[in-house]
């Protein structure tokens, strides 16, 4: 069987909070996740705040240091010993384009910093003609790579944090709700760029955003998260059109359509409450909480992801 | 005549003074709102959605002033009335709630003294019933366990919550318009679909009308019936909801839909709008959207189009639409 690129087995990781003077304890903000991602595909993983999507990103890139499970990249084990040489191999583009960049620093020197780190050049000319490389590929004039930051519009910006991923030319790059917090116009624009180099440099992605329509849009597979713990995966289509699991299903209906004749005829499924804390997540099922269909059952077990048909799984008992 | 709308704006300038220059937020924009109406502002950043309600309050923020044009409410000019008739008007007859429910509310305050404030000020209820009426209120938009809640800080209560406080506030004096200023921006989308209910329900129950602003298409779709696009602090185009979404006649409008991700088997390529947003500092001459429009023409760029309607429920800013008309005319002759 293939190999798949990356593969995330029961990832962990908590973190220790102080609840009161004396206890502490621990916030479990991913709690025994399991997924693949093959070669050049894209895996989203959408999932309401808190719900631990950015920490899986951030584990997986080794920002922090996993509680237990496993990630192999292609194959091996990535510890601490040996993280440094997969740095090149994966990338990350944040959130906030506004201060995931250093605004004390050229785009020069932003977009360079990875090659002077990994050593990827023998000549300063060598150095100016690759930055030029990466911000052309991304649809930025070389003659910016003078400018900071701050004199750049939030797609821009958004721009240059890729180019700074790409420098040192990785295979896998996490992208951590990289359109959020850009306008609609842009976002299209941001998300067109993403799909190009994936076509051009066939990378592979892990998207992570909370909104559905984006990342069903941009991923061939969708994971979805819910307090630490994957509810559903399946293919994007599958997902959409035959949501399974009852988090999904109301995710996908409390999502605005912007199209006035299915809102009139969209029947909402409104969830009641909160998402409970993540310090405090309910026993067995974290979601029976706010589920419809929770039975006793779901207070004593937690339910295991199953295999429903190909590629779907689901996390529930119920349905 | 009894046709007065409730709300009617005409030609209203606002601008910020800044030492670069004066930023020209909102530029000669009109529009009505009849009772019980819901009106859909919609817009990206620096549109001038958010400054278009702060005028229509008079609660922008320094150096920004209102540099012309008449507000009208129920017939009168709320740009004549002294501070003092503001303070008196602000709240009771339109409120506003806004998109970040944890800065908006004071911190210091608990839940119920911020709701009875209002009551206290606009009404001539006393204490006692001012706590009735704010108890009443909450569990109006649905917040669980009242009576523990009135007692409470906003930083103990989720964000969803608070929009629900926020709510609260905004109709405890039953105010003719409820302005919304992104109100769900700032809440995951599972909360949001709670909080729009809510709104609509409560509409229903006490049919105020709504200004509802928000750069999310999906949300003015579901929401309203009434629909403006601003653009650089101009209207481009505005109409019925069904208008706007499946016939729409500017430039941007058709973009803005186009680079929309929808849920659809093929994965089609978003076809984005090209460029950046505008500078507000160094406004074109002509149509503010010119310059990322494909489909400019050379009058886009030095005349400013006028809007012009497209039927009894349209009506666009857009040179196309001119063309178009011009065009006909021209095939017309030819062939008759």
């Amino acid at each position: 069987m293939a190999e798949h690129l990356l593969e995330v087995k029961d990832l962990k990781q908590y973190f220790p909070v102080r609840s009161s003077f004396f206890k502490k304890t621990n916030l479990k903000a991913v709690d025994g996740v399991s997924f693949h991602i093959d070669e050049g595909e894209t895996l989203g993983l959408v999932g309401e705040s808190g719900c631990g999507k950015t920490t899986v990103g951030r584990t997986i890139v080794r920002l922090y240091k996993p509680t237990s499970g496993s990630i192999k990249y292609k194959g091996t084990e990535i510890d601490d010993n040996n993280i440094r040489s997969f740095r090149k191999e994966m990338q990350i583009v944040f959130q906030d384009p506004y201060s995931s960049l250093n605004p004390r620093m050229t785009v020069a020197d932003i977009v360079g910093e990875p090659l002077d780190i990994h050593k990827l050049y023998s000549s300063k000319n060598e150095r100016e003609e690759k930055i030029a490389n990466l911000l052309s590929l991304v649809g930025l004039n070389a003659d910016h790579s003078r400018r900071y930051a701050h004199e750049f519009s939030g797609g821009q910006r958004q721009r240059i944090g890729i180019a700074r991923a790409l420098a040192v030319n990785p295979k896998f790059i996490v992208c951590d709700e990289p359109v959020s917090a850009l306008d609609v116009s842009i976002q299209a624009q941001i998300i067109n760029t993403f799909e190009e180099l994936q076509d051009k440099l066939g990378l592979t992605y892990l998207f992570i955003a909370h909104d559905l329509l984006v990342v069903q849009h941009i991923s061939r597979r969708i994971a979805v998260m819910y307090l630490g713990r994957i509810v559903e995966i399946a293919p994007s289509v599958e997902l959409i059109e035959n949501p399974l699991h009852p988090y999904t299903q109301s995710l996908i209906s409390a999502i605005p359509v912007p199209d006035p004749d299915t809102a009139k005829k969209k029947h909402r499924i409104v969830l009641e409450g909160d998402v409970p804390s993540p310090l405090d997540v309910p026993s067995g099922c974290a979601f029976r909480t706010r589920c419809r269909y929770a039975t006793e059952r779901c207070a004593k077990e937690i339910p295991e992801l199953t295999k429903r048909s190909e590629g779907h799984m689901s996390a529930c008992f119920n349905k | 005549m009894n046709d007065t709308p409730l709300l009617q704006v005409k030609n209203l300038s606002t601008s910020f003074p800044t030492e670069q220059g004066v930023v020209h937020a909102v530029n000669g924009i009109s529009f009505n709102l009849d009772i019980g109406n819901t009106l859909g502002i919609v817009g990206e950043s620096g549109s001038g959605k958010s400054v278009t309600a702060y005028s229509i309050l008079r609660i922008l923020t320094d150096p920004g002033r209102i540099t012309g044009g008449e507000i009208y409410f129920k017939g009168e000019n709320i740009l004549n009335y002294s501070e003092k008739e503001m303070y008196d008007f602000r709240g009771k007859k339109i409120s506003i709630i806004f998109q970040d429910p944890m800065t908006s509310l004071n911190p210091v305050y608990t839940v119920g003294n911020q709701i009875t404030e209002a009551i206290l000020l606009h009404t001539d209820r006393n204490k006692k019933e001012a706590n009735e009426r704010a108890l009443n209120l909450l569990e109006l938009v649905g917040v669980n366990d009242p009576q523990k809640r009135l007692k409470q800080y906003p930083h103990e209560l989720s964000g969803g919550m608070r929009q629900r406080v926020m709510i609260a506030i905004a109709l405890a004096c039953e105010p003719d318009i409820l302005i919304a200023d992104e109100p769900t921006t700032a809440l995951d989308v599972t909360i949001q679909a709670q909080i729009l209910e809510l709104m609509q329900e409560l509409q229903k129950k006490l049919g105020m009308a709504i200004i509802m602003i928000t750069h999310d298409l999906g949300v003015i779709a579901e929401m309203c019936n009434e629909i403006i696009v601003m653009y650089a602090g101009r209207i481009c185009e505005r109409g019925t909801a069904d208008e706007i979404f499946y016939n729409p006649c500017h430039s941007y409008t058709k973009g803005l839909l186009r680079s929309l991700p929808k849920f659809t088997k093929d994965r089609e390529k978003l076809i984005p709008i090209s460029g950046t947003p505008i500078d507000l500092l160094n406004m074109p001459k002509g149509c503010a959207f010119a310059p990322r429009c494909k489909d400019a023409m050379q009058i886009c760029l030095s005349e400013l189009p006028k809007e012009i309607p497209i039927n009894d429920f349209h009506l666009a800013s857009c040179w196309m639409n001119v063309k178009k008309v011009y065009d006909e005319v021209k095939e017309g002759r030819k062939n008759g």
